[in-house]
């Protein structure tokens, strides 16, 4: 019991491998003919964007997910993982992103819940101390959770996992909620864990990371495996640039305006992480120009909630920064005074923030169109109005709905995401700030959608992309900022910056970025 | 493990059929129940359903006894659809009841109907500023509004029983705990319809019930202040997005259910007691609960759940009276029929995913929200 199973594996079979493993979803091919292998004691990096692919690979790995074609041998045999616990009897563990973890209940305790029948034990507290001497994991068995970090909350997961003698570690990157020490720490844990034989997948796109940690890495790139290779051979750079993948930088560009007219300001952001998932803004400074596009960069949860709140004026606490509209101060002004000055907003999460699925298209154009005396007069909603607003914006922005006015949650994905977009866009306002505009949009929307925003700032608008999709970023903007860490690095325009160098902001790696550049030159 | 995993779209059968079924289920328990304390099961529905409508004053009584029902649900259905749970309303109309008791004992004399105007809004007044404690706590210092409210009712009940018995207790009154009785102006009268003349106890105040209910409707289904709460309930961040702030809404709809708990408690004692004593309400307040979840956060719908509502009520004693059912096992009745309500409110809401030991974790990661992004 006290050994972990991988103990036995000696010798060249690996571990675990796919072959030509598929997954589709409708018409999107998550994973393409994915071959992989890890060895037992082996550190072995899943490097990709965000949509390359990493979570359903290893969804299917852990069971949670089946591959349509394609199969996985565990120590040269073919098995089938249909589920969690056949994974787990296996020898697979994983540790989530997010932690399911009763705040009220001890370390022990959780542990307790979560394991399966044949793991409980009747002395946990004991065995919990002896896997923490082996593997250096300081953890308490009657600490409350409320009381632990992020970082602890963290090894209470991986203890969870431990406790079931796995042979292969599944880690999601576990990375993007802890502090460097707590980074480093887990990084211990994880060559010990390694040295007694436990093999470990490290889902990563932070590419310091991955080379500090890891000896060999598989990297995906819209849903296929682009390289398997060596990460002590490879430079961050090159890593990047695989990441990435530099075809992207041959997407022809619109002109940028002639003359630079600065229109909407921001200077000296900074605010503080509320709680262990939130990402402090660190002193970011933008600007958006009439007749540009400005695209902001960056991997999910690198603070792009967080910026997007405090730009439209949900998040606004009177600081010392500057938020301004043509030399008008907005830093203290809410969403609807920045609508009313002539910005508007257009947030990621098309359900329950940009919309309310439970209500039908007129009430969601009322949502930024209220307050317009037409619409509402007196505090009576004119229902003709409405209608006809809503009617207006499917019309022109190619709404398809299955009837005139129907309720948001009945419209498909891309055409609410149209309904939104098209809700802001046909006010024509000076300044248009949106986030992840086509996420989760077929490509036609997507098309439309850029399209549309192409064509607003051709008609003298600024318009602030933040976006996840380099392509997108690529595609449109005129200027590309990256966000990583709350940090916002300074706007260049977009035909300096190459893929590489902003894979390498991405990934947090300025200094490298930078020496790259001068290299460039 | 039972996993409660909300729905992506609610069908309109199941939110019609629930509350039916919810109903019916009541009744085939109640009838269980009565079955086995050893009552006719049938005859005991009858007094409880049937009996109440057979005669033209009980029918006045049932409207009677349905208004502060309507008027205090239709408040009730503002929190609610906010997501904000006021339990204190019984409270509230305690102090609307003082307010307008304090309003009526100042003018001992008077005669004019424009003395009920200004005790319907010292009432008014009164109910919203006892809802104000939660909501202002609520905003300010985020404690749960359900214990503030609660507790509250225990200190209005408390504040009333003090006043009737110490200083505004009417010295001429034996020694009871009674208050002088209002003026002329102060009493709501009786409806007199032509030919048959008074309809059991029906009073002009049932008149009020059916108006504020229709106000309500129109203002929370046409009027900006009702987008914002139900913006507020159904999506909160799309509130804010929108430039709303869920404090306003919160201290809105509280002021809101606390002045018509207010208003009902000045109609209850104007029109059936005439006095303020130790007790003016039969649990109106918090029946109400029932009325709102019944109408299924529908003011116009809170006319025909309070009408029901009431019906169960002066059935219980009714059956008390004929089958000698005691107080308890009707009141076990009407719990049965708020907990089918509410279960069955939960479970239109939300799906039941039955899964295995240890699985939880796999099935919560798979609903995660990051997770399905990463495809």
């Amino acid at each position: 019991m006290a050994q972990p199973k991988s103990a036995k594996n000696t010798g060249k079979t690996p571990l675990l491998s796919a072959l030509q493993v598929s997954k589709s979803f409708g018409d999107f091919v998550a994973n393409q003919a994915i071959n992989f292998t890890i060895y037992p004691g082996e550190l072995h990096a899943l490097l990709g964007e965000n949509g390359a692919g990493k979570s359903t690979f290893v969804k299917m790995v852990y069971g949670l997910l089946q591959p349509d074609s394609g199969h996985f041998e565990w120590q040269g045999e073919k098995i089938q993982l249909s589920n969690p616990q056949q994974a787990r009897a296996t020898g697979i563990g994983m540790v989530f992103q997010h932690f399911s973890l009763f705040e009220a209940l001890s370390v022990a305790e959780n542990i307790r819940l979560a394991l399966p029948a044949e793991y409980q034990s009747e002395d946990l507290a004991a065995e919990i101390a002896s896997k923490s001497a082996d593997y250096g994991i300081p953890l308490k068995a009657d600490q409350i959770i409320a009381d632990l970090s992020v970082g602890q909350r963290q090894r209470v997961e991986i203890m969870r996992c431990l406790l079931q003698n796995p042979a292969l570690l599944i880690m999601d990157e576990p990375t993007s909620v802890l502090t460097p020490q707590e980074t480093e720490q887990l990084f211990a844990v994880l060559r010990r864990l390694a040295d007694q034989g436990c093999a470990v997948l490290f889902i990563s796109h932070k590419l310091d990371e991955i080379k500090q940690l890891t000896s060999r890495a598989t990297i995906l790139r819209g849903g296929k495996k682009v390289a398997e290779l060596n990460t002590r051979d490879k430079t961050t750079r090159q890593l990047a640039e695989l990441m990435v993948g530099s075809q992207i930088t041959d997407i022809k560009r619109r002109k940028p305006p002639a003359k630079q007219i600065p229109l909407f300001e921001v200077a000296g952001l900074n605010r503080p992480a509320l709680s262990p998932f939130e990402v402090a803004l660190k002193d970011i400074h933008l600007t958006a120009s009439k007749g540009e596009i400005l695209g902001i960069a960056g991997i999910a949860g690198n603070g792009q909630g967080e910026l997007m709140e405090a730009l439209t004026g949900e998040w606004c606490q009177p600081a010392d920064h500057r938020i301004q509209l043509a030399g008008r101060e907005l830093s203290a002004a809410g969403p609807l005074a920045r609508r009313k000055a002539g910005v508007c907003f257009i947030p990621e999460e098309r359900n329950g923030h940009a919309a309310v699925p439970s209500m039908n298209l007129a009430e969601n154009a009322l949502l930024t169109s209220y307050e317009d005396a037409k619409t509402v007069s007196g505090g009576v909603i004119s229902q003709q109005e409405t209608l006809l607003a809503a009617e207006k914006i499917a019309r022109t922005f190619d709404v398809r709905r299955p009837s005139a006015n129907p309720l948001a949650s009945a419209l498909s994905g891309g055409n609410l995401q149209k309904f939104v977009v098209g809700r802001e866009i046909i006010k024509k306002p000076a300044v248009l700030i949106v986030s992840q505009p086509t996420w989760g949009v077929d490509v036609g929307a997507a098309q439309f959608i850029r399209k549309a925003m192409t064509e607003l700032a051709e008609q003298g608008s600024a318009v602030i992309m933040i976006s996840q999709d380099l392509e997108e970023i690529f595609a449109i903007s005129h200027k590309i900022a990256v966000l990583n860490d709350g940090h916002l690095s300074a706007a260049r325009p977009a035909g300096d910056m190459t893929a590489e160098e902003i894979g390498l902001l991405m990934g947090g790696a300025a200094e490298t970025a930078q020496k790259a550049r001068r290299a460039a030159r | 493990m039972i996993i409660l995993h909300p729905r992506k779209e609610i069908p309109l059968q199941l939110t019609l059929l629930v509350p039916v079924v919810s109903v019916v289920i009541t009744l085939i328990l109640g009838a269980l129940i009565f079955a086995f304390l050893g009552y006719h099961p049938l005859a005991a529905l009858y007094e409880f359903f049937i009996a109440p409508l057979s005669r033209p004053d009980q029918l006045g009584n049932l409207l009677v006894k349905a208004c502060p029902l309507i008027i205090i649900g239709t408040g009730l259905v503002f929190c609610y659809r906010a997501n904000i749970w006021n339990i204190g309303a019984e409270g509230q109309l305690v102090l609307g009841a003082l307010g307008a008791g304090w309003v009526a004992l100042s003018f001992p004399e008077a005669t004019t109907p424009f003395l009920l105007v200004a005790m319907a809004i010292a009432a008014m007044l009164a109910g919203a500023l006892w809802a104000a404690i939660p909501a202002l706590l609520k905003v300010r210092f985020s404690t749960n509004e359900i214990l503030v409210s609660l507790m509250l009712t225990y200190v209005a009940a408390l504040l009333i029983d003090w006043l009737v018995r110490g200083p505004w207790r009417d010295p001429k009154s034996f020694g009871f705990p009674l208050t002088k009785p209002y003026p002329d102006g102060g009493v709501i009268d009786p409806i007199l319809i032509p030919g048959i003349g008074r309809l059991g106890q029906l009073h002009w105040g049932v008149l009020i019930a059916f108006i504020v209910a229709v106000i309500g409707w129109f203002f929370l289904s046409r009027m900006l202040g009702g987008f914002q709460v139900k913006l507020m309930g159904d999506a909160p961040r799309a509130g804010r997005f929108a430039g709303f702030s869920p404090g306003r809404v919160t201290l809105g709809v509280f002021l809101i259910s606390g002045a018509l708990s207010g208003l009902a408690g000045m109609i209850e004692v104007s029109a059936n007691i005439g006095q303020l004593q130790p007790n003016v309400s039969f649990g109106y307040g918090f029946t109400a609960i029932i009325v709102a979840f019944l109408a299924r956060l529908n003011p116009l719908a809170a006319i025909v759940a309070g009408l029901v509502v009431a019906l169960a009520e002066l059935g219980g004693d009714a059956a008390q009276i004929s089958l000698k059912i005691p107080k308890v096992v009707t009141g076990i009745f009407k719990g049965i029929l708020l907990f089918m309500l509410l279960a069955g409110e939960t479970l239109t809401r939300y799906q039941l995913i039955w899964v295995g030991p240890g699985q939880a974790e796999a099935a919560l990661s798979g609903n995660d929200k990051e997770a399905d992004i990463n495809v």
